[in-house]
């Protein structure tokens, strides 16, 4: 079993609210790296040293967060209203198991009995602002007792491994997160190598936006988990991210043109190694490259990602060979990382 | 008896409609330390006998609650990009909209875990975009490839609902499958209180099969067993978020005593009568027709067997987060227990002269 990833899953990071995920990465990678810090918006970044063979700086990013949800208001039966933290379609929500705050109370999303249905309400979708979470409380004044407004309410899912694939929450981006680890608990690379968690990308990016300043990295890689639609489709168009088909390459998505040069070296990189790849279909979706790359005066980036099946929704699947396909590919990359792939201008 | 243990053991079996073995197991080895006989009969019901002290012939009470659970069903195996994937359909009733994203196991030759999952709505077609997922987009995923999936599962496999007990605030947990085990579990704390005590008539408790489906267990079991009469228990609609209406009692308000058309009016008094005794609070809920449970079934059993209903209070029924109130259950038992140890040579012609008396 991949312990790693087993712990990384089942720790609970909403978006703003990532102490816990952040304490245990810090953990983690204390014993790698030759320097570590949090910044103001509770970024982790580490300075792995290199053997001062190259002067490159390289940035490689991972970010902490999951969705999740939001405790916003009581009802006076003791339940609590609450809202997405970060994109979720609605269906995903109805009838499901939470955790909810610090103390990580057990709650349930309930959903009115198909008995008590009328036809045509079983035509639609729940929305968000009808559901509520209840953690058993008798009224508003006993759920008031043991949850606040602002907590936030996490999915269950446990990590578990079926086959050549992994059941759990938050493979977005906690495989993400995982490799990065990796990533610092081997030799020395030729160069510094500053090692990025960061947080709310699930909001906006917001940690990313910052988080190269004062580090001034020459390239950066981002790792993430992308959404795989690799289920049953009449249409043969793309989406096409699917698992078993290896790292996920991106080359364009929604508010990044990922950096040619990268791209390419990444995939020459996968084709010389033997190591599986595919590139993302472009358009759609966005990550922190976007962040990274458009912060300091522009830094050469790109993304590669483990696909994911089921993003925010409680139980999502990825395939183990992916993920040990994408730490291989992004150390060989950064191993073989010379200054004429992305000489700094000027 | 530590209930929330006996409850996580009942709710974390698998046991759909028609597929009860494990279940069945399960509480075969519960009460067999209880009963003189326990045996399983031909469509997958488990049938107890505690004997009582009474001349022969002895008069038997059947407490009947069901254990089977809603589920689904394999219809059909797609090959997509060489994996294999499981269009689904419903066993008992169920809303299809809380199932995206929810844990199942697949009972294959072995069982194998997987997720309800679905391509995401944006990308079905414009009509449907905007609507709950149907079974035609919803489809089970086991990450098997499609070789590994056909040589191990078939269509017609049962698919049950993974979810483990948790506890919530007070004394209510959450889970899967509280409709019904929690009645099961009721049924255990009868025995347990009627342990040692001495009653004159027999007892049956009769773990059923099928509730969800057809009341198959119900209606045979109370033909096979000819019991003088029977008390069913299920569980009720629990008040909370989306359920207000009348008709739905407060978790920790039970056990809930049926009256209606359903439930044998000498029933629901004998069943007030022990209360009382008990100083135990009951609350009366009622069915205007059919009941949704086994008492339909048992009471035109034969030639009509006298029947009453106790409900557990429970919300969000048919989804996998039910949640109860546990001393609901203690109490069920309980006041089940203290009848049938108070049942005596006159009870039935009590009943026969209450259809007549003003």
């Amino acid at each position: 079993m991949n312990e790693l990833l087993k712990n990384l899953t089942e720790a609970v990071g909403v978006s703003g609210d990532e102490k816990e995920v952040r304490l245990l990465i810090r953990d983690l990678i204390a014993d790698y790296v030759d320097e570590w810090r949090v910044d103001t918006m509770g970024n982790l970044i580490a300075l792995k040293k290199g053997t001062g063979a190259s002067d490159l700086r390289v940035l490689v990013d991972a970010h902490m967060d999951e969705v999740g949800l939001m405790i916003t208001d009581f009802d006076s039966n003791g339940s609590l209203k609450f809202e997405g933290v970060g994109g979720f379609d609605d269906r995903a929500l109805l009838g499901k198991a939470v955790q909810v705050g610090p103390k990580k109370l057990a709650g349930v999303i309930g959903a009115r009995p198909i008995h008590l249905l009328k036809a045509n309400q079983r035509d639609s979708v729940v929305k968000t602002d009808a559901m509520r979470i209840d953690i058993g409380a008798k009224n508003k004044d006993a759920a008031s007792g043991k949850v606040k407004v602002g907590d936030r309410a996490a999915f269950i899912t446990g990590y578990e491994e079926v086959g050549p694939t992994a059941i759990g929450k938050a493979f977005d981006n906690r495989a993400g997160c995982a490799a990065l680890v990796e990533l610092l608990r081997v030799e020395p690379y030729p160069f510094d190598l500053y090692a990025t968690f960061t947080v709310q990308e699930e909001v906006g990016l917001r940690g990313a936006e910052v988080v190269a300043y004062g580090i001034e990295p020459d390239a950066a890689f981002i790792l993430e988990c992308t959404p795989a639609y690799d289920l049953p489709n009449k249409d043969d168009v793309s989406p096409n991210v699917a698992l078993g088909k290896g790292p996920s390459v991106y080359v364009m998505d929604r508010v990044t043109i990922q950096d040619p040069r990268l791209v390419s070296f990444i995939v020459k990189t996968a084709v010389s190694n033997n190591i599986p790849y595919q590139i993302r279909q472009p358009g759609g979706g966005g990550t922190n490259t976007s962040a990274i790359q458009r912060s300091n005066s522009g830094v050469p980036a790109a993304t590669i990602a483990v696909p994911g099946r089921y993003a925010h929704t409680p139980a999502m699947m990825i395939n183990l060979e992916d993920y040990a396909n994408v730490v291989k590919l992004a150390e060989t990359v950064l191993r073989n990382l010379k200054p004429d792939i992305i000489k700094r201008n000027a | 008896m530590d209930i929330f243990k006996l409850l996580k053991t009942l709710t974390e079996t698998a046991g759909p409609s028609g597929y009860e073995q494990d279940i069945a197991a399960v509480v075969s080895e519960l009460w067999e330390p209880y009963v003189d006989e326990i045996s399983a009969d031909r469509v997958g019901s488990l049938i107890a006998i505690k004997r009582g002290t009474g001349p022969e012939p002895r008069p038997r009470l059947l407490l009947a609650a069901h254990m089977d659970e809603i589920a689904l069903m394999v219809k059909q195996i797609e090959t997509y990009n060489s994996n294999g994937f499981l269009r689904v359909t419903n066993v008992g009733g169920i809303d299809i909209r809380h199932l995206y994203g929810q844990l199942v196991t697949v009972h294959g030759k072995k069982d194998l875990s997987g997720i309800v999952g679905s391509l995401p709505g944006r990308m079905l077609p414009l009509e449907r975009k905007d609507k709950p997922f149907g079974w035609e987009d919803l489809c089970v995923d086991t990450g098997l490839p499609a070789a590994k999936v056909k040589e191990l599962v078939s269509i017609g496999d049962f698919i049950s609902f993974r979810q483990s007990l948790r506890k919530l605030q007070g004394k209510r947990v959450t889970g899967k499958a509280l409709d019904n085990r929690a009645s099961v579990a009721a049924v255990t704390v009868c025995l347990d209180y009627l342990n040692g005590r001495s009653h004159a008539w027999d007892v049956v408790a009769v773990a059923t099969s099928q509730e969800e489906t057809r009341l198959l267990g119900a209606y045979t079991s109370a033909y096979a067993q000819r019991p003088a009469a029977a008390i069913a228990i299920d569980v009720t609609f629990g008040k909370g978020p989306g359920a207000s209406d009348a008709n739905t009692f407060e978790l920790g308000d039970g056990p809930i005593l049926d009256l209606g058309p359903n439930v044998h009016p000498g029933m629901l008094k004998a069943l007030q009568d022990t209360a009382k005794t008990l100083e135990m609070k009951v609350t009366v809920g009622t069915h205007s027709r059919y009941s949704g449970t086994d008492a339909y079934a048992l009471q035109v059993a034969r030639e009509g067997i006298p029947t009453g209903l106790i409900g557990i209070p429970l919300r969000y029924m048919h989804t996998m987060v039910e949640s109860i109130d546990m001393a609901d259950v203690e109490r069920s038992g309980r006041l089940m227990g203290e009848l049938i140890a108070n049942l005596d040579d006159k009870f039935l012609g009590n009943l026969a002269k209450g259809m007549m008396e003003e």
